[in-house]
């Protein structure tokens, strides 16, 4: 049976297909959908760097409920320390009220599971689900008729929403060979300020794969940060996909952290609809063994004015595969656009690998547009600098490593998670007894 | 302490040192001065470990060590320091994490405590002063962004928390102005005991009216052509070097 067929199969056992309400309709447009376009290959211009034929060969059944058995304890690696930040686990896809803390917010904004809002905002939920992230992609359309559970935030206007908001979803044994589809959709209103971490992490070694859909409507004048930290287990895959959009003066800031996971991939996709609007996108991958990890983004330059900024780095050891696929597309309307995108890219093992694929496209006369990409190896002089300082050989090369990766870190503006990333990449780089 | 047995090297396939050789006693000040392309950095380089020379011939005794067997770093550990000629910058490693980690590499090595960052900003606060450098240094990265004099500056305060058995410095004058000179040289004078030595590489004397040698000798073409007290500097800088090149020549 091929994929595509399986994983009907696996819908129609679990939903009715005759259902009239919107969301059924809207799940079983989505499975439609995947059904005909499938998973993609290598030929697709857009997957040409990653295979993913080690998820699309196997049959990930969505994970079926069970109750969780971690504790908070357990999930303390996990939350940067912060016990004052609002927090949402989900356990294997599943939300976790009992590890979670969120309902206390101080100001007058929304943040709900899916099972809330279909009770509590069904007409906001109706209007806005699917309608930044249409399912025409093959995983977008699989986490469409798949999700089970998610969050949303609605952010109204003129509302700054001061304390981080941190997802956390984590995969134990009982995910084993299962997929679970998690979705997010923000909605910050104008003027609005939201921060959101949603971090991937898993307990124990199980395969399973995480497909993951963020939805993020970046209202007039208003600031989301965003950030992601993939640490999904080393027997896992992770397919992520956030698609935003901007009103005037609006700012948004998606950053990636990713360390975990055999193969990921990353899209972070962003539309500039209102003048003035600042996008910020950037990243750290470190791979090391045979892990794979592909970022993709795409900012599509619509109205005047707007400004982009990326940076993305790599840290590749062992025989890891590292690619990113950078598109900015400039509509003829969009005067005055202001692109940069840069991606450097650090070889530490002998059989490591990167494709790096900036693409410019232009169709306005007056713009700025520039992109950069630099591959290296360490640095032999300031090497032998450090060990003429008594640093020895694995010590200054964790450290240059280190340094290679702290610009883009110092990008991250939420402290807290600043230094527990910094701590995790330090964990990676130095041996414990050096450090 | 240091014993150089005619010590030969190359880079690739060109030979730069051609039999050197130099004993340096505890409590000395040795200069090593001659015209560009001699050797002079090559030599100080090659005590100091660096892998882009390869080691042909002769021996080099360190404290009673092979010093030739041991990595840079071990060096560094058993109390050899080289202020580097273009010191490398490293952005993204705060002087004060480089500082620090240097500093308990080498106390650990020596069988001491490491520092916590507290105690050792108590221990920076004193060094700074020897170089007359401000706090803010600290938290720069690594000689980024730094001017020619801070660079120079920032290697003296490194020796100063190192504090080395036997100091090479490396055309540590050059590019420097009169006032970084002096501050340079002081820091050195500082540091100097009866345990410790100095090497100090220079093509000019300027830097020996400050750091006063008790030996001069002069590298031409890999060799030490000539060595004397310290009014070998003065009669170079009168002479300069080409009466003692073309002896070196004409044996070539």
């Amino acid at each position: 049976m091929s994929p595509n067929v399986t994983y009907r199969s696996l819908f129609d056992a679990a939903n009715d297909s005759s259902a009239r309400e919107w969301l059924p309709r809207l799940k079983a447009a989505a499975i439609a959908q995947f059904e005909t376009v499938g998973f993609p290959t290598t030929r697709d211009e857009d997957w040409h760097f990653t295979s993913v034929s080690p998820i699309a060969e196997r049959t990930f059944r969505p994970v079926r409920p069970a109750a969780s058995t971690l504790t908070a304890a357990s999930l303390a690696p996990f939350t940067c320390e912060r016990d004052d930040w609002h927090l949402l686990v989900f356990v294997n896809g599943r939300f976790e009220p009992a590890l979670s803390s969120f309902a206390q917010l101080d100001v007058e904004a929304q943040v709900m599971t899916f099972s809330e809002a279909l009770k509590e905002a069904p007409e906001l939920l109706a209007e806005r689900l699917g309608a930044l992230a249409p399912a025409a992609q093959a995983f977008t359309a699989l986490n469409t008729a798949f999700m089970a559970d998610g969050v949303v935030i609605h952010v109204p206007q003129d509302v700054v929403l001061d304390t981080p908001v941190h997802i956390l979803y984590v995969a134990d044994a009982h995910a084993a060979n299962a997929s679970q589809h998690p979705r997010t959709l923000v909605i910050a209103d104008r003027g609005a300020r939201l921060t959101l971490i949603e971090t991937f992490a898993s307990i124990g070694g199980a395969s399973y794969f995480t497909n993951h859909v963020a939805e993020v409507m970046v209202g007039d004048g208003a600031r989301v940060d965003h950030y992601k930290v993939q640490r999904e287990g080393a027997n896992a895959f992770h397919v992520g996909t956030t698609q935003a959009t901007q009103g005037r003066d609006s700012v948004y800031h998606a950053f990636s952290f990713a360390i975990g996971a055999q193969l990921s991939r990353t899209n972070v996709y962003s539309k500039l609809l209102g003048p003035n609007a600042e996008v910020r996108l950037n990243g750290l991958y470190a791979l090391e063994e045979a892990q794979h990890a592909d970022h993709q983004t795409f900012v599509e330059h619509i109205a005047p004015g707007c400004s982009s900024r990326e940076l993305y780095k790599g840290i590749l050891d062992g025989t890891s595969h590292g690619v990113f696929n950078g598109k900015v597309y400039v509509h003829p309307e969009a005067q005055q656009t202001d692109g940069k995108q840069t991606n450097h890219t650090l070889l530490l093992g002998e059989g490591a690998r990167v494709d790096t694929k900036p693409q410019l496209e232009i169709f306005a006369d007056d713009v700025k547009c520039t992109h950069g990409a630099t591959v290296g190896r360490m640095d032999e002089m300031a090497l032998f600098y450090l060990k003429s300082r008594g640093i020895g050989g694995e010590r200054a090369r964790a450290l240059l490593t280190y340094a290679f990766a702290a610009d883009v870190l110092e990008l991250i503006e939420l402290e807290p998670l600043k230094v527990a990333l910094e701590a995790l990449l330090f964990e990676r780089f130095i041996p414990p007894d050096a450090a | 302490m240091l014993k150089i047995d005619n010590l030969t090297a190359n880079v690739g396939d060109t030979q730069i040192l051609k039999g050197i050789s130099l004993n340096v006693n505890a409590g000395e000040v040795h200069a090593i001065m001659g015209p560009n392309g001699s050797g002079k950095s090559t030599l100080a380089q090659v005590i100091a470990g660096h892998p882009g020379y390869e080691v042909t011939g002769g021996t080099v005794t360190y404290e009673g060590r092979n010093l030739l067997e041991m990595d840079a770093e071990l060096r560094a550990q058993a109390g050899i320091f080289l202020a580097f000629q273009y010191p490398v910058e490293i952005p993204g490693v705060s002087n004060a994490y480089f500082l620090r980690a240097a500093y308990n590499e080498v106390h650990k090595a020596r069988g001491e405590e490491e520092v916590d960052p507290m105690e050792f900003l108590d221990l920076m606060t004193q060094k700074l002063k020897i170089v007359e450098m401000d706090e803010a240094m600290l938290q720069r990265s690594v000689n980024f962004g730094f001017s020619g004099g801070e660079k120079k500056r920032n290697e003296i305060l490194q020796m100063a928390v190192l504090e080395p058995q036997l100091a090479i410095l490396d055309e540590t004058d050059s590019g420097l102005d009169i006032d970084a000179l002096r501050i340079v040289a002081e820091g050195v004078n500082k540091l100097k005991r009866p345990d410790r030595a100095t090497i100090v590489v220079t093509h000019y004397q300027r830097l020996l009216n400050y750091i006063v040698p008790d030996f001069v000798h002069v590298l031409a073409q890999g060799r030490i052509v000539r060595s004397g007290g310290p009014e070998l500097a003065l009669e170079l800088e009168a002479r300069g070097y080409d009466w003692l090149l073309e002896p070196a020549e004409a044996t070539a």
